[in-house]
């Protein structure tokens, strides 16, 4: 199972459909290095809406894709984080901090606009 | 719905199986989506915890109803190294994995209740409950 990545004008869009297990997870991680690095987009945003569950593990991987585009020049925004995720992910002990975030992907795209100052 | 159902945890797949059904065991006994998700998070770390440190486990699921209130208890059994002292892996950011240690803490926030009893080299028992407020 791949999660599909879309390029928009200079941007990526990804919205997170799916029950992610680790192995889909893992691979969304390199398709997403890799789109970045083949399509020379500056912005990612990925949606998180349709997601019930974020445990250690993929919030880890998730807070890592941030950091890998980040050292690769790109701005990645997570948006859409569900209120009962968010409260789940708090008591985990999870924060997420240094992860830019935004309550939907309209307001995510706003926010790549100005951190890249487009 | 059954009292009692378990699933075996043998492969990174069953992690997300256990962590469904947990989940719709929540769901039909009436727990709020907030508990909803914390049930289904608290199984999805016991199950990678099984997964990662002893290959195979089994986390079953019953259903508590007592005149005075009803929850969810969950049991996780497996047949690993066990644990050796039980009060560091209860520290927050404790991990031998390079996780992020949310593990054994988080389980324990987001449960009402948590028992842990493990002996080396027999294997490790997590019981938590959630009840239904």
């Amino acid at each position: 199972m791949r999660i599909p990545i879309l390029k928009l004008h200079n941007y990526l869009l990804i919205s997170i459909q799916t029950e992610i297990d680790d192995q889909t997870a893992i691979q969304f991680q390199e398709d997403l290095l890799d789109k970045i690095h083949k399509s020379g987009s500056s912005g990612v945003v990925i949606d998180l809406t349709s997601v019930e569950i974020i445990d250690s593990f993929i919030a880890k991987v998730l807070g890592d894709v941030v950091s890998m585009s980040d050292l690769m020049g790109a701005k990645v925004v997570l948006t859409g984080i569900q209120p009962a995720v968010a409260m789940t992910l708090i008591d985990l002990g999870i924060h997420l901090q240094n992860v830019p975030t935004a309550l939907d992907l309209e307001q995510g795209l706003v926010k790549l606009h100005q951190e890249l100052g487009v | 719905m059954e009292p009692q159902s378990c699933v075996n945890i043998n492969k990174e797949w069953d992690i997300v199986g256990a962590r469904q059904l947990g989940r719709e065991m929540a769901k039909k006994l009436g727990f709020g989506t907030v508990d909803q998700a914390r049930i289904a998070t608290a199984v999805s770390e016991l199950a990678r915890n099984i997964y990662l440190y002893a290959d195979k486990g089994q986390i079953c699921f019953e259903v508590i109803d007592k005149r005075e209130r009803q929850g969810l208890c969950m049991t996780a059994v497996d047949t690993g190294p066990g644990i050796s002292d039980i009060s560091k892996v209860m520290e927050d950011g404790y991990t031998t994995s390079g996780g992020l240690g949310a593990g054994l803490p988080g389980v324990k926030r987001l449960m009402d209740e948590f028992d842990i009893v493990s002996e080396i080299e027999k294997g490790t028992r997590i019981k938590t409950v959630k009840w239904i407020r």
